[in-house]
């Protein structure tokens, strides 16, 4: 269960968020909704750990985060970063394996039972059989499951994702939602695709100029108003199948 | 377990490696030596065995050859793993234990201590030189290190601006003197040599390269989680202030003793790492030790090679590694850019 409460971060130009609160029940994945620059990766940072509130407070499980050690907050919350990059020639295990550092007893080397729940976590994003594959040669949805191994690897209680699906084609961006609320751990996830929100998320919350401007069920949330207010598009919002279904109409000329 | 034997199997091979080079060095130049009157004048020197070796002969093993070979392995290891750590915390492939401007503080103290007459002999300069490498690196740090963080980018940044100064410096304080015995002896100590390599500079030497291996291998771990940069290090529960702070503080502490015994000798900091990561991947509990014991046997065939290839002249081993590193950097570089 995450809490966050009243939180602002700001640097001397600007205050980038304004008072945030939200939450996130056991076991939910939240998305969170707005435009560009409106404050979602700083959220997920502060979230993380990353950085310090200047003021309000993020609690997990009830204990705050800024008050945990860096090691105790590693085993509890994992991120997956909007890029992940290294100029290293590593494999799929080596990357799925820095997961287990928190949790590492051993600093000389990887014991079995590490092994065996790295390729458990590969198992469950799909990549069974990649552990030798080095992670230069693989697509860029490959590397977003092998990150997303990663995080799992980490037996977080909470997991951050920020724009997972960037990059990835329709049928992988399914995808990997599917995989993240098929592993049950409560997820605050950054998405642009609102009709993917709308389809995987149990609640979101809406920023537009790092506050909340809308926060609940998608489909309360998603109204034409809303998304003319803050994402400057007019739509029509429906239904389908039971799914709240989103129409964008092209911008007046 | 095949990966853990294999692990071991290299261990045990380059360890070995760098007994028999350290055996083998010892014996190669002018005088005839073998191996035999080489392990009798160590056994004897241990308490082990007593040995009836002429005193010359004694002499060059024990007092001229032993010490250079040990610090020709000194260097080549303490180099080749601050490389490696550079590399991984200033996340730049380019980096080496130079970076920080130690080379150059190196130089220009040397050089200050020369001409200021304080004393040609190995302890004043090699005492010189410590000063002005630790000086340097307190310089880099105390601008780069504004709100702590040691930003990478600008620790590199300031790296080079110190560098150049300090080399501008000491040109200018060569030139001012115009001595040209205080500049010959400034030449060669700029260019890197281990011929000053006796027990006193090993005494000072070997320890710290023993603590700042030893420290260094306990980050190991910390040091892979730097894959994917260091908010992700961060996300993995490491406290990555703490750990660059510490491990650049170490490697730099490590330079200035080394280069004070040897002067600077480039591209060993920055290509035995890469060579051993072929070796070895990047994973830094396997890629450490390997990269230590590699430079070590490295440096004392290249060193081993500066000094016996034009007899009697002797070649100032910087020379020679600069030689082999540069198309090895080349080589290096293309790599690179096939990987894109
Ligand atoms: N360290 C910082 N200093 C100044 N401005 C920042 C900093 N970090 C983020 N910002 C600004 O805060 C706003 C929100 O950024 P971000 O959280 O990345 O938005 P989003 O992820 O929603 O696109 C942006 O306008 C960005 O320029
Ligand atoms: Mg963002």
């Amino acid at each position: 269960m995450l809490d966050v409460s009243g939180v602002s971060w700001a640097v001397p130009a600007a205050r980038i968020l304004d008072r945030v609160t939200c939450t996130a029940p056991a076991g939910s994945l939240v998305g969170l909704l707005g435009p560009n620059g409106s404050g979602k990766t700083t959220l997920l940072r502060v979230v993380a750990g990353l950085l310090r509130p200047t003021s309000g407070q993020v609690t997990i499980d009830g204990d705050a985060v800024a008050r945990l050690r860096r090691l105790a907050v590693a085993r509890r919350i994992a991120l997956l970063a909007q890029h992940a990059e290294t100029d290293l020639d590593l494999t799929v295990l080596d990357v799925v394996l820095l997961g287990r550092i928190p949790h590492q007893r051993s600093r000389w080397s990887d014991s079995d039972t590490e092994r065996a729940r790295a390729v458990e976590v590969l198992a469950h994003v799909d990549l069974t059989g990649f552990e030798h594959r080095k992670w230069q040669t693989l697509s860029g949805g490959e590397r977003q499951r092998v990150q997303l191994a990663r995080a799992l690897a980490q037996e977080p209680e909470l997991l951050l994702l920020d724009e997972p699906t960037n990059h990835l084609d329709i049928g992988h961006q399914l995808q990997l939602l599917h995989l993240v609320r098929r592993a049950g751990i409560t997820t605050l996830a950054a998405l642009h695709d609102l009709n993917l929100a709308a389809m995987f998320c149990d609640t979101v919350v809406v920023l537009d100029a790092g506050r909340v401007v809308a926060a609940g069920a998608p489909e309360q949330v998603l109204t034409p108003a809303l998304l003319a207010d803050v994402f400057g598009v007019e739509a029509e919002v429906g239904t389908h199948d039971g799914r709240t279904v989103i129409h964008y109409r092209p911008p007046a000329a | 377990m095949v990966r853990a034997t294999g692990r071991a199997v290299v261990l045990v091979v380059l360890t070995v490696g760098l007994l028999a080079s350290v055996g083998v060095a010892v014996t190669v130049g002018p005088a005839d030596l073998s191996i035999g009157t080489v392990w009798l004048v160590v056994a004897d020197h241990l308490g082990l065995a007593r040995s009836d070796v002429p005193p010359l002969r004694e002499h060059i093993v024990w007092d001229l050859r032993l010490p250079r070979v040990l610090g020709a392995a000194a260097v080549g290891a303490g180099l080749a793993a601050a490389g490696a750590v550079m590399q991984t915390v200033i996340r730049n492939p380019l980096a080496d234990p130079y970076l920080l401007g130690v080379s150059s503080g190196a130089s220009l103290g040397a050089v200050l201590v020369i001409v200021a007459g304080v004393g040609s002999g190995v302890v004043a300069v090699g005492g010189g030189a410590f000063v002005g490498a630790l000086t340097a690196f307190a310089a880099v740090v105390a601008v780069a290190g504004r709100r702590a963080a040691l930003a990478p980018t600008r620790v590199v940044l300031m790296g080079v601006a110190v560098a150049q100064l300090c080399a501008a410096l000491t040109s200018f304080v060569i030139i001012w003197v115009g001595d040209p015995h205080a500049t010959q002896s400034i030449t060669f100590w700029l260019s890197g040599s281990l011929a000053r390599a006796g027990w006193a500079e090993l005494a000072w030497a070997a320890p710290v390269l023993v603590a700042v291996l030893g420290l260094v291998g306990w980050h190991a771990r910390a040091l892979d989680a730097f894959a994917f940069g260091e908010e992700a290090a961060a996300t993995l529960g490491v406290d990555v202030i703490r750990v660059r702070w510490l491990l650049l503080v170490a490697t730099a502490l490590l330079t200035a003793v080394l280069v004070a015994m040897s002067g600077a000798i480039g591209f060993v900091g920055l290509i035995m790492p890469h060579a051993a990561r072929l070796l070895t991947g990047p994973d830094h509990r396997r890629l450490l030790p390997v990269v230590a014991l590699a430079g070590a046997i490295f440096l004392i065939w290249v060193d081993t090679a500066a000094r016996t290839l034009f007899e009697p002249r002797e070649l100032p081993v910087g020379v020679l590694t600069a030689l082999l590193g540069v198309p090895a950097f080349v080589i290096l570089l293309r790599r690179r850019e096939v990987r894109g």
